[in-house]
């Protein structure tokens, strides 16, 4: 594979042709934001929160999903790409009812996580505090639509990873919802294995265990480079060995 | 509606240790006129600011406490330096209190997750007022019988619960359902030196 050199905050740095701009970036010990990304899914290209700058010109591009390329000069940080990152944030917290203080998730999160890490302090949006519903029909499972910032993970991981489908994504704008099967109860899903993999990826509270209240769930994202390595390389180590909490 | 608030992000930074001498109405004292109040929250804010503990004798000794839910002042002083707000607004009261707060005070802080996004106090808003009220009072378990007149004693809902920077300008932000007390602390002895708020990346955490 071809080396290159790209350009990174006013500094040379190699990288492998073909891999991701978010990718190189990580590798150089530089903390970009994400939230629909996650090691072992494919990108999406969604959440917009890795968006780089590209010279000339100042472009923007979502790192995730720009390969890296001979002679790229890019800013990770600059005044403008924080202050549209606080912007996302600010609107994903606006648009559903992420209450932390009586959240699932609260502490664990990504979404909230992401929120104080890049300095938000208090949204400037109105909130539209819609009438959103959850699923409980599920055995063991629950989906809290209010918590949902669409990052599709769960369509993702259930698509290629478990091969189920369940989930996919319907309606547009703010009226866009995920949904299992043909948008009918998740207990009455006759495709979905139950075996919990979008509960395990999901950033943020919108899917739990039954039967977890405030700040008791606790997810793993590690199972999924597990399965991976098996699948793939047949190695079936934990990497790091320990059972690793989701937040970064 | 409204879009951005910029005016929130205008920090104060006017120092609070002047001479507090010379104004109208104003005792010879030099400490730093503090209040707190409470609009819709659960009190729990200032719970935590009371687990301040030992420093509180710290901050006794450098602010007189000129309103707050914990000294019995019946209404909202002038010339106030700080005023931290619990709560979110919620009624007519809360709109009245949070005007008087905002001509009477140098500072103001959103403290606590309801001041700063409506948190628990606004999860009503999905519900029209009258549809919740009918919901929690007059079709529940002892239901109260419902006069057509507007009640005197208990003050009117607003149509939504708003946070408190979508009614006022505020100056600082203390997030956490409640802040805990070193947060406050950070926050209460950054404005006592007469420095802008600047919370550590956890102090900011919601919830």
């Amino acid at each position: 594979m071809a080396v290159i050199t790209v350009t990174i905050n006013d500094e040379l740095v190699s990288g492998r042709e073909g891999q991701s701009l978010l990718e190189l970036v990580r590798e150089q010990g530089i903390d970009l934001p994400t939230l629909c990304h996650l090691d072992g899914l494919e990108e999406r290209g969604g959440c917009r929160l890795c968006m780089v700058e590209m010279a000339p010109g100042n472009r923007l591009a979502a790192a995730c999903v720009t390969p890296a390329q001979e002679g790229m000069v890019i800013y990770t940080h600059s005044e403008r790409l924080v202050k549209y990152r606080r912007m996302i944030l600010e609107l994903l917290f606006a648009e559903r009812n992420h209450v932390c203080a009586v959240c699932v998730m609260n502490g664990r999160c990504e979404l909230q996580y992401e929120a104080y890490t890049i300095g938000m302090d208090h949204v400037r949006y109105d909130y539209l505090t819609p009438d959103l519903p959850m699923d409980a029909s599920h055995d063991r499972f629950v989906i809290d639509h209010n918590r949902c910032i669409l990052c599709t993970r769960c369509v993702r991981v259930c698509d290629s990873v478990e091969g189920a489908h369940t989930w996919d994504v319907m309606g547009r704008g703010v009226n866009c919802r995920v949904i299992t099967d043909l948008n009918q109860p998740w207990g009455t899903s006759q495709s979905c294995t139950s075996c919990g993999k979008c509960v395990q990826v999901c950033p943020t509270g919108a899917l739990h265990a039954k039967g977890s209240t405030v700040a008791e769930m606790v997810k793993r994202h590690d199972f999924l480079q597990w399965i991976l390595d098996g699948r793939e390389n047949h190695q079936w180590t934990m990497r790091n060995g320990e059972p690793m909490e989701s937040g970064r | 509606m409204t879009t951005l608030s910029s005016k929130a992000d205008t920090k104060k930074s006017e120092s609070l240790k002047k001479p507090a001498g010379g104004k109208k109405g104003q005792s010879s004292s030099q400490k730093v006129r503090l209040a707190t109040a409470w609009l819709g929250g659960c009190s729990g804010c200032h719970m935590s600011f009371l687990d301040l503990d030992e420093r509180l004798i710290d901050l006794a000794e450098a602010v007189e406490l000129v309103y707050s839910p914990i000294a019995d002042v019946k209404t909202f002083p002038e010339n106030v330096d700080v005023t931290l707000v619990e709560g979110a607004v919620a009624n007519v009261d809360h709109l009245e209190l949070a005007e008087q707060i905002r001509e009477r005070s140098k500072i103001v802080v959103s403290f606590g997750d309801c001041a700063v996004t409506g948190n628990v106090t606004s999860l009503r808003n999905k519900l029209p007022v009258d549809d919740l009220l009918t919901k929690v009072y007059h079709e529940g378990p002892g239901a109260v019988p419902r006069g057509g007149e507007i009640d005197k004693v208990v003050p009117a809902l607003i149509p939504r619960v708003l946070p408190l920077h979508q009614v006022i300008t505020v100056d600082a932000f203390i997030p956490g359902c409640p802040p805990d007390p070193e947060r406050i602390w950070a926050a209460v002895s950054s404005l006592l030196a007469g420095e802008p708020v600047v919370l550590a990346d956890k102090m900011r955490k919601f919830g």
